[in-house]
């Protein structure tokens, strides 16, 4: 006997109007009779429609997992299971998809065929961390369903203290403005933490971003613990004549307006002839005269990362955006990524071995100060560090003169 | 009982294993690329090849027989190929321009907005909600749909002055991210504690730890151990109901949602910066949330009438100014609007730059 739909006058409200609605597709589900989701999915309306009057969530956590892993498994028990006992158990797998969000159909009707199977029928793509979030899955429903999709060749991502799935910009796939390759080295790094992101061990959650130049379309500097950021350090490529027709398209108000005055550190001028003139050394990278004029710019050749470290949301002490730790790093041969994939390890374990119990990487440095997390990680200080030197004078100084032979060392050794 | 199959520790699979052959052969080796139209961009490569992508809203939160049909779409259009973007509008990609508008009607027909190209109102990031959460003090996935209904033509168009995210998050964790305009609940009230639980629930010691102004301390209550709470501190947040379910937080009629603005991950231009408090108060009003919308859309209108081109809303107001902001908007300014947090007197005009 098929369970019958619940009313739920309130989510109906959620079904008119342009945008593609959740709700519908949830009924669908639910009305999908012989389905083995029809009547978990029915319960869940019921559950959710509850949550919408009273304007309160019933899910609390547990303990599910798969065998073998730590974390992975979001599990949810309903508190309200009495009413709503069908949906009782809605646990979520958290899948790590390919680097960029691609997929063929093919592999995503399997997927899709996987969960309807064993689970509720409800993806989201993605998670906030970039998960593939296999939505509403019974205790027993787990194992079973995740065989299938690791078969597939997808792994589990990551969830509790220890390293979390992560996301890149499209990158080299389809830009011509990244800097370097965003899905290669996730895939480096990422495929390097298995352990880390498997079985949970940190201090608190530890997450990497990877953004193909400033635009930041992966959201890292904000987003992420360990930011990796496209940049180059020669001058940015100028085709001329593109500059022109781009003037002679938006008229020449227009692209002082846009271009030349948007710059922040006023590094551009247009010359009579209506061709770009460009003080590469005051350039910050910032991509807004390349955005705007996507022909006629576009970064130089010596292209590599900037590495911003400490980003997270408010809790515990304030919202942090990630800073520089390392200005300039080439992104190219073998050897470069596994430089940064040691770099990486090398953080996880400064990380693991300093930081307080549910600590982030930028409060930890935030608290012992970020040169002791630089001669920690033997990571060089650089002025691109800074917004400005010190304005506090309250700080002990007689290791002076080393600091200065050190600097000076670090610049003749470079120079040779 | 058979033996537990070991799991294949593999990561992530190489992203050009899904990836159409005409990204795949150009990989590293595009030109340029421009915006033919709201909704859809041309890149070509260095080769010569073109390729057209037309990119849609979706819901986020898809039920299988929905991404069945993104899936047909994409074997109809795209030979097969399909990606997502990090805010969950899907991607479609082909070298056929004869494909794009019948691609777009296809789209259009099977009820995915097509736009959040360029200076557009992008899609809503934001969390599972009631749906899902442990924690939730709304449903995100409600709260957007309800927006987005509203601002679907800013998604279909690019008649911002550049490109908006707007973000949504159900409790202070804020797990939608900083954005140019964000919807967060903000409780306030502390929380309310079930005595009777906390000793059999909550490692006190963590949870006492987890309090960002040390509000909370062990007590006994009722012969219990139990945690009490110093209602003068408490700022609301909500942190110590994770660690310990009894405390608490959500209330249905005091966790309000607030309007945040001027949030931006990107360096471009001006650094990153967080998003600022500009409105709070308003009723958790499911399941249309019409009070939110309505400051929201004043807020963007009031952006698109007044900033410069390529401004986003964080700059926009720097230089305008708070007081034209608040003038411009009409929304209140208030004592709650003062940073008391660490390092928040950086927040205050300590200059005598004045607008007026």
């Amino acid at each position: 006997m098929s369970k019958t739909m619940p009313e739920t006058p309130l989510l109906d409200q959620l079904e008119s109007g342009p945008w593609p609605s959740f709700v519908t597709g949830l009924k669908r589900l639910a009305n999908d009779e012989g389905k083995p989701y029809a009547d978990y999915v029915k319960s869940l309306l019921g559950q959710l429609e509850h949550s919408y009057e009273t304007r309160k969530g019933y899910w609390k956590g547990g303990t599910v997992g798969v065998f073998g892993y730590g974390a992975g498994v979001i599990p949810r028990f309903s508190e309200i299971a009495d009413k709503f006992p069908e949906s009782s158990e809605f646990h979520t797998l958290r899948i790590m998809p390919a680097p960029g969000f691609f997929y063929d159909t093919k592999t995503l009707r399997a997927m899709t065929d996987a969960w309807a199977e064993h689970g509720s029928g409800l993806i989201a793509l993605h998670g906030q961390s970039g998960d593939i979030m296999l939505q509403g899955c019974r205790t027993d429903q787990v194992q079973p369903v995740w065989d299938k999709i690791n078969e597939m060749g997808f792994d589990m991502g990551g969830a509790g203290a220890g390293v979390r799935t992560s996301a890149a910009c499209i990158g080299p796939a389809r830009c011509e403005q990244s800097c370097y390759d965003t899905l290669g080295a996730m895939k480096s790094i990422i495929n390097d933490f298995t352990d880390d992101i498997h079985r949970p061990s940190l201090p608190y959650k530890l997450k990497f971003k990877f953004s193909g130049c400033a635009n930041d379309c992966a959201n890292a500097t904000q987003r992420s613990d360990v930011a990796v950021i496209g940049t180059w350090r020669d001058d940015m490529q100028v085709n001329q004549d593109e500059v022109k027709a781009k003037v002679a398209q938006i008229g020449r108000k227009e692209f002082i307006n846009q271009v030349i005055r948007m710059c922040p550190t006023q590094a551009l001028a247009l010359n009579d002839d209506d061709t770009l003139d460009v003080d590469n050394k005051s350039c910050v990278r910032c991509m807004h005269c390349i955005n705007v004029a996507t022909k006629a710019l576009k970064p130089g050749k010596d292209r590599g990362i900037t590495i911003l470290v400490g980003g997270k949301r408010t809790l515990k002490i304030g919202d942090l955006m990630g800073t520089v730790v390392v200005p300039f790093m080439k992104l190219e041969t073998e050897e470069d990524f596994e430089q940064l994939v040691d770099l990486a390890h090398r953080m996880l374990d400064f990380f693991a071995d300093n930081a307080l119990e549910h600590e982030r990487t930028g409060e930890m440095i935030e608290r012992i100060g970020l040169i002791n997390y630089l001669e920690g990680l033997d990571l060089p200080i650089d002025p691109n560090m800074v917004v400005q030197p010190r304005t506090n004078c309250y700080v002990r100084t007689d290791g002076w003169d080393d600091e200065v032979r050190k600097w000076n060392e670090r610049n003749s050794a470079a120079a040779e | 009982m058979s033996a537990l199959r070991q799991p294949v520790e593999s990561g992530v699979m190489d992203a050009k294993t899904f990836m159409h052959p005409t990204l795949k052969k150009n990989y590293g080796h595009w030109a340029w690329h421009d915006r033919p139209r709201p909704g859809v961009l041309r890149h070509v490569a260095e080769s010569g090849d073109t390729v057209w992508t037309v990119k849609a809203g979706t819901q986020r939160q898809m039920d299988v027989y929905t991404i069945k049909t993104l899936c047909d779409i994409a074997d109809e259009f795209c030979d097969g190929y399909i990606r997502f973007t990090i805010r969950s509008a899907v991607e479609f990609m082909t070298t056929d321009e004869a494909k794009v508008d019948p691609l777009i009607a296809r789209l259009e027909a099977a009820g995915f907005p097509v736009g959040g190209t360029g200076n557009s109102v992008g899609f809503i990031s934001h969390t599972q909600g009631w749906l899902h959460c442990d924690i939730p003090g709304t449903d995100a996935s409600g709260v957007v749909k309800a927006l987005m209904d509203q601002l679907v033509d800013d998604f279909k168009n690019e008649d911002m002055p550049n490109r908006v995210k707007i973000t949504t998050s159900c409790c202070q964790i804020n797990c939608g991210g900083q954005g140019d305009i964000a919807v967060n609940i903000q409780h306030t009230k502390p929380p309310v504690i079930n005595h009777d639980l906390v000793a059999g629930v909550c490692e006190r010691p963590s949870v006492i730890a987890r309090c960002p102004v040390a509000a909370i301390r062990p007590a006994l209550v009722n012969g219990k151990p139990s945690l009490e709470v110093d209602e003068k501190k408490c700022v609301c947040c909500g942190a110590c109901f994770p660690p310990c379910p009894p405390m608490q937080i959500n209330d249905p009629v005091n966790s309000k949602i607030a309007i945040w603005v001027g949030g931006k991950h990107s360096s471009t231009r001006s650094r990153p910066m967080f998003h600022k408090l500009v409105a709070a108060g308003l009723p958790n009003n499911a399941p249309r949330w019409p009070e939110v919308a309505e400051v929201v859309k004043n807020i963007l209108h009031t952006y698109r009438d007044n900033a410069r081109s390529w401004e986003r809303m964080g700059e926009w107001i720097e230089r305008i100014g708070w007081p034209r902001f608040f003038e411009l908007t009409k929304l209140p300014f208030t004592k709650y609007h003062l940073d008391t947090w660490r390092g928040g007197r950086s927040n205050l005009n300590a200059s005598a730059h004045l607008h007026f």
